[in-house]
C-alpha cells in the first residue's frame, strides 16, 4: 500500500508534525507558523520500537508525539493515530516522516564498467539514501560464481541494475542479469516476496532483461541512468528507489503499513531527506555546501558543488560502534597527533575497544573527551577523503578543449570538491552537535575539513535536517526558514589562505571592522586566532595574503569580504593549506597544539597541567 | 527523560532459556515437540543450492552466442560429470569439431543465446542445525526449525570470538582477580571450557588452541592480545565466524578487569557440568552478545525468580559497575539519583548518579557510564 500524496496547499499549513524514526531514537518536531514565518515549536523523542517486544514502529512515534503533546499542552493524538486535520486548536494540519530504522535501505548496484555505469548506479542509490552494500560490474575482477555468492550472502533490499549507454552494449548487461537470476536473491525482509530489481540501463536491452529476470524477481524498468556517456540521468532511478522503499521495503518492517497510512507525504529514507535539505539550501542561496553527519556507526557526507549533489556513506567510520575501526583505518599515530599528551598504547587501545562494546558511554574526564574528539577528527577526515574520491565528474567522456586549456588540462573524473568555492560547512551528529564547547565543534570542523578561503561554519542543533528534507518536498520555503532560524547554530567564519610560507614570515595581513572596533592583524605561519563576532553580526574584512598564497581571488591578491559571526566568532587559520602543517615531532607539535587550543579556547588550559 | 534505563548484561542463576534453531533455507525438521535433545544432536537439515560455474561456450567453440543452444549436447536440467562434453560445434563436413567440457560436476542451470554462457550448478551443499543446548523441543516451525528449551544458568558476555561450542566446564583460576596465563593450562583441559579470572593473555589463548581447549571464559582481554591472536585489528564488533579453533567469551571488557563476583561464583557452582557457549557478538542495531548457557535439568525454574539483571530501571541501592574511566570496572551501589543535569569534568552536561563504592568512597558519574549488575 503506497501513501498517496493528497493535495496539499502549502500556504494553508499552520502546524506541521514531522518524525524521524532512527535506528535507536524516534524524534518528533512540531513546526508552527508564527506571523509570517515558520518556527520550530517543540521536539520530543522516544526509543524506536521496531524490535521486540513492541515490534511496531508506530509505538515509538506515538511516544515521541506524546512528548510533544506534553510540552505544548495540546492534543495531537487521537486513539491510536495522529489527530488531523486540526480540530478546535488540537491536532495538526499535516504529518510526515523519515525513517532509517531496521538498518535503513540496503542496496546492491550493478553496472557494466565499474568506474562508469557502476559509479552512476552507486550515485543514484546513495543519493536516494541507500547504503550500497556492493557494486557488481563485468570488470570487477570477480568470477561469476563469486558474484553470485556475494548477492546471496548480502541479501539486499533491492538491486539497481544499469549498464550500457542507449544503443550500446547489450551482452554485458544481459550477463549481469543472468548472474542476478542465477543467484535467485531473496529480500532481507519479508519472506515470500520477490526481490525488487530496477533496470536503468541501455533501453535496447530492456526486453532481454525482462526475459532473463522477469520470472525470478519483481522487475521495474526505468530510463537509463547513463543514456549517453557525457550525461547522467539519475532522477528516474532515484524516484523508483524511493517508491520501492515505501512499497516493498518499509511495507515489510513492523508497523510501517500503519505509519504509511498516517503520513500525508511518502516516507523518505533519512539520509535521502538530509540530502534534500542540503540541496535546497545550496539552491536557494546559490552556494556550494558540504554537510556531514557523524553517527555512532557511520558518517554521511553530502555536498553540492556547481549544482551537482553527491552523497557518500562511510559505513564503518563512526564514534561508537565503529570507533575501533577509525583507529584501525587512521592508525594510532594519526589519532594521537591531535592529542597534546602522552598515552600508553595498551591502555588507549583498551579504552577505544571498551567504547566500541559499550557505545552509549560518555567521556567524563577531559582527557577522554580530547581523545574522543581526536578520533572524530580522523573519522571526519577519512570520510571526507572518501567523499572527494567519489564526488567526481563523469569518467571516460570526451572533453572539448579550447586553446585556453592548453596549460591547464584536467583529466576526466576529477573531484568536484573545491574547498575554495565552499561557502557553508554544516556538521551534525553527537560529537559535533553536543560538544561541551561550541569552539570544539568549530575546531573539529576546521581541523578535519581544512576549509580554504572564507567558509561559514555551522552545526545542526538537534538533527532535524531529515524532517526538514521531507518538508521541503511540500513546502520548501517553510523548510528553509526553520533550517536557517532553528536548525542551524552558526559557529562563525573560518578564514584560511591556501599555500605555505617560510616559518616566521607573515602569511596574512588582515583588517577587520568588528562591532567592538577595527583590528589590524599580521598572522605568521602556524598561527590560529579567534576574533569575537556574535550571531547575526557582520564584519568587513580586508585581507592581503603574502605572495604565492591565495584566499580565493588569486595568488597574492587582496580580498574584501563581509563575514558572518556566530557563537564562536571568526577563526583565522594560517596553519597552511596544501600542505597543512602539523609538526611530526612531539616536542614541536605539543606546544603548537596547546597554543591553538588556547587561541580557540577549545579546552580549559587548567586541564592540561592535570593531564600532564 | 521519563525512563532511566541502563544497559546491563544478564546473569541468571536459573532461568528458562529458549533457543530458536532455524535453517537458512526451508528444509526438514527431524524432531517433534516434546523430544528430549542433546546439544550436538541434529534437529533440522536442508540443502543449500550449489555454487554456480559459468562456461563461455560461445568462446570455446568459436561460434556466435545465438548458435550456442544448437551446439549443446545437454539441455537445461541435465546432470553432467566433470570433464563431460556438453557442447560441440558442427563443423565443415564433420571435420575439425571443437567441443566444450563441463568444468564441474552438477546440472545445466541455464543456456544463454544472448551471452553464449552456460551456467553449471554444482550439487547442493548439505546444512545441518544442531540443538546447541541440552533440552526439550517446545515448538516446531515446519520446514524452518525448532525451539529448544531448558532450565539453565545463563551468563551474557560483553564480547566474544568464535561460534557455538559445547563441552564440560572447568575452573582454572581460583579467584575472579587471577590472570589466566599459558602456564595455567595443561593436557587435562583438552575438550573443556575453561574459566579464568581478570584477564586471559594471548599466550594462554594460543596454548589453549594447541591443547585442544574448546572455549575460554574470562573477565578481561587486552585488545593488543586480541589483535595478536586474530592477526588483524578488529574494526567493527561483528564476530562469531572466526575460525581460530576456539571460542572466547569476555564477561567484563577490554583490559585487566576482575570478573564480577557473582558471575565467577555461578560458574564455580556449575563446574563439571555440560556448557554451551557462543562468542558471536554484534554491536549494532539488533545487538547480539556472547553467551554461556549451562543447562540445569535438575532444577525447575520458579516463575523466573532467579533472574537478576537485564535492561532495567535504576534505583537507589541498585548494584552497578562503572564502565568508563576514571572508575572503569569498579563496583558499587547507587546512593543518589539527582534529577538535574550536572557538568562533569569534561564539561559535558549530563544526567548523573552518585555511586558508593565497596570501600565506602563516593563519586558522581554520568548515568550512561554504569551498568546494572547482579545482586
Amino acid at each position: 500500500m503506497a501513501t498517496e500524496t493528497k493535495e496539499i496547499r502549502p500556504e494553508e499549513l499552520q502546524n506541521i508534525l514531522a518524525t524521524d524514526c532512527g535506528s535507536t531514537t524516534t524524534k518528533a518536531i512540531l513546526i508552527e507558523k508564527e506571523g509570517d514565518e515558520y518556527r520550530l515549536k517543540v521536539r520530543g523523542e522516544a526509543p524506536t520500537t521496531v524490535e521486540a517486544p513492541a515490534e511496531d514502529v508506530t509505538r515509538g512515534v506515538l511516544n515521541a508525539v506524546g512528548e510533544v503533546e506534553e510540552l505544548t499542552h495540546r492534543t495531537m493524538l487521537k486513539g491510536d493515530g495522529i489527530l488531523k486535520p486540526k480540530q478546535n486548536g488540537d491536532g495538526v494540519d499535516i504529518y510526515m516522516s523519515t525513517s532509517s530504522a531496521g538498518g535503513g535501505l540496503q542496496m546492491m548496484v550493478a553496472g557494466v564498467v565499474k568506474s562508469m555505469t557502476g559509479e552512476s548506479a552507486q550515485r543514484a542509490a546513495l543519493g536516494a539514501g541507500a547504503i550500497v552494500m556492493d557494486i557488481l560490474a563485468s570488470n570487477d575482477g570477480r568470477l561469476p560464481h563469486q558474484q553470485i555468492e556475494r548477492i546471496r550472502h548480502l541479501r539486499p533490499d533491492m538491486i539497481l541494475l544499469s549498464g550500457g549507454i542507449d544503443g550500446g552494449t547489450t551482452t554485458h548487461v544481459a550477463e549481469l542479469a543472468e548472474i542476478i537470476a542465477a543467484a535467485d536473491p531473496k529480500p532481507r525482509l519479508g519472506q515470500g516476496y520477490k526481490l525488487p530489481v530496477i533496470y536503468a540501463g541501455n533501453k535496447e536491452a530492456a526486453e532481454m532483461i525482462t526475459q532473463i529476470l522477469g520470472d525470478k524477481v519483481e522487475l521495474f524498468v526505468v530510463d537509463n541512468i547513463r543514456p549517453v556517456l557525457e550525461r547522467e540521468n539519475l532522477g528516474p532511478a532515484r524516484e523508483k528507489i524511493h517508491e520501492l522503499f515505501m512499497e516493498h521495503v518499509m511495507q515489510q518492517a513492523p508497523g510501517y503499513a500503519k505509519l504509511m497510512s498516517w503520513t500525508d507525504v511518502p516516507i523518505m529514507p533519512t539520509p535521502g531527506a538530509v540530502g534534500l535539505t542540503i540541496q535546497t539550501i545550496a539552491e536557494q542561496q546559490g552556494i556550494d555546501v558540504v554537510g556531514v553527519d557523524i553517527g555512532g556507526a557511520t558518517t554521511d557526507v553530502f555536498s553540492v558543488f556547481s549544482g551537482i549533489f553527491n552523497r557518500t556513506v562511510s559505513a564503518n567510520l563512526g564514534m561508537s560502534y565503529s570507533v575501533s575501526n577509525v583507529m584501525a583505518e587512521a592508525g594510532l599515530d594519526n589519532v594521537m597527533r591531535w592529542v597534546p599528551v602522552d598515552m600508553d598504547e595498551l591502555d588507549l587501545r583498551n579504552r577505544i575497544k571498551n567504547k566500541m562494546i559499550r557505545p552509549t558511554t560518555i567521556p567524563q574526564m577531559m582527557d577522554e573527551l580530547i581523545i574522543e574528539q581526536a578520533m572524530a577528527r580522523e573519522a571526519l577526515r577519512l570520510a571526507f577523503v572518501q567523499h572527494k574520491a567519489f564526488a567526481v565528474g563523469l569518467k571516460g567522456i570526451q572533453q572539448e578543449r579550447t586553446i585556453s586549456d592548453t596549460f591547464d588540462q584536467k583529466g576526466t573524473g576529477e573531484t568536484l570538491v573545491d574547498m575554495m568555492s565552499l561557502k557553508l560547512l554544516v556538521g551534525s551528529g553527537g560529537v559535533l552537535s553536543h560538544a561541551p564547547r561550541r569552539n570544539q565543534a568549530a575546531m573539529l570542523l576546521v581541523d578535519s575539513f581544512l576549509p580554504e578561503g572564507f567558509t561559514h561554519l555551522a552545526v545542526d542543533s538537534i538533527f532535524m535536517m531529515p524532517q526538514l528534507g521531507v518538508l521541503s518536498t511540500v513546502h520548501p520555503s517553510a523548510a528553509a526558514e526553520v533550517f536557517e532560524r532553528d536548525c542551524l547554530i552558526h559557529l562563525g567564519t573560518c578564514i584560511a589562505p591556501v599555500g605555505t610560507i617560510k616559518p616566521g614570515k607573515t602569511m596574512l595581513t588582515l583588517d577587520i571592522e568588528l562591532p567592538t572596533g577595527s583590528q589590524h592583524l599580521e598572522m605568521k605561519l602556524g598561527e590560529l586566532k579567534l576574533l569575537p563576532l556574535g550571531v547575526g553580526e557582520q564584519a568587513k574584512v580586508t585581507a592581503r595574503p603574502a605572495r604565492g598564497l591565495d584566499l580565493g581571488a588569486g595568488k597574492g591578491q587582496e580580498m574584501e569580504e563581509v563575514v558572518q559571526g556566530g557563537v564562536v566568532g571568526v577563526v583565522i587559520d594560517t596553519r597552511g593549506r596544501n600542505p597543512f602543517v602539523l609538526p611530526v615531532e612531539a616536542k614541536e607539535r605539543v606546544p603548537k597544539l596547546l597554543e591553538w587550543i588556547e587561541a580557540l579556547d577549545a579546552y580549559p588550559m587548567s586541564a592540561f597541567s592535570a593531564i600532564k | 527523560m521519563a525512563h532511566a534505563y541502563t544497559p546491563g548484561l544478564r546473569v541468571a542463576d536459573l532461568t528458562t532459556v529458549q533457543k530458536e534453531r532455524r535453517l537458512p533455507l526451508p528444509g526438514d525438521v527431524l524432531v517433534s515437540v516434546g523430544d528430549v535433545v542433546e546439544a550436538t544432536q541434529v534437529v533440522a537439515k536442508t540443502e543449500l543450492p550449489g555454487n554456480v560455474e559459468s562456461v563461455n561456450v560461445a568462446n570455446r567453440l568459436g561460434v556466435p552466442p545465438e548458435d550456442v543452444p544448437h551446439a549443446m549436447l545437454k539441455k537445461e536440467g541435465d546432470s553432467v560429470e566433470k570433464g563431460e562434453i556438453i557442447a560441440q560445434s558442427k563443423s565443415f563436413f564433420g571435420l575439425f569439431k571443437s567441443s566444450c567440457m563441463a568444468t564441474v560436476k552438477g546440472t545445466i542451470e541455464n543456456i544463454s543465446s544472448v551471452t553464449g554462457q552456460v551456467l553449471l550448478r554444482e550439487p547442493p551443499l548439505p546444512v545441518q542445525v544442531a540443538a546447541y543446548v541440552d533440552g526439550v523441543v517446545t515448538e516446531v516451525m515446519p520446514r524452518e526449525g525448532v525451539v529448544v528449551e531448558t532450565p539453565a544458568s545463563f551468563i551474557q558476555g560483553i564480547f566474544g570470538i568464535g561460534g557455538e561450542v559445547n563441552d564440560q566446564l572447568t575452573m582454572v583460576s581460583s579467584s575472579p582477580d587471577q590472570i589466566l596465563d599459558a602456564g595455567d593450562l595443561n593436557e587435562s583441559h583438552q575438550g573443556k571450557i575453561v574459566v579464568g579470572g581478570s584477564l586471559v593473555t594471548a599466550q594462554a589463548i594460543k596454548r589453549a588452541v594447541q591443547l585442544g581447549v574448546t572455549g575460554i571464559i574470562s573477565g578481561g582481554l587486552n585488545d593488543k592480545d586480541l589483535k595478536e591472536f586474530l592477526g588483524y585489528d578488529l574494526g567493527v564488533a561483528i564476530t562469531g565466524n572466526e575460525d581460530k579453533g576456539i571460542t572466547v567469551v569476555v564477561t567484563e571488557g577490554f583490559g585487566e578487569i576482575g570478573m564480577a563476583g557473582g558471575t565467577f561464583e555461578l560458574l564455580k557452582r556449575c563446574e563439571g557440568k555440560q556448557c554451551s557457549m557462543n562468542g558471536a557478538t554484534q554491536i549494532r542495531a539488533g545487538v547480539i552478545r556472547p553467551e554461556v548457557v549451562i543447562p540445569r535439568k535438575d532444577r525447575a525454574v520458579a516463575a523466573e525468580g532467579g533472574d537478576s539483571t537485564e535492561m532495567g530501571n535504576m534505583a537507589i541501592g541498585s548494584p552497578v559497575r562503572a564502565i568508563r574511566q576514571p572508575y572503569f570496572g569498579k563496583i558499587g551501589t547507587v546512593s543518589a539519583l539527582p534529577p538535574e543535569l550536572r557538568k562533569v569534568e569534561s564539561e559535558t552536561l549530563v544526567r548523573v548518579l552518585e555511586i558508593t563504592f565497596e570501600d565506602d568512597s563516593k563519586a558522581i558519574i554520568p548515568r550512561a557510564n554504569v551498568e546494572l549488575i547482579e545482586h
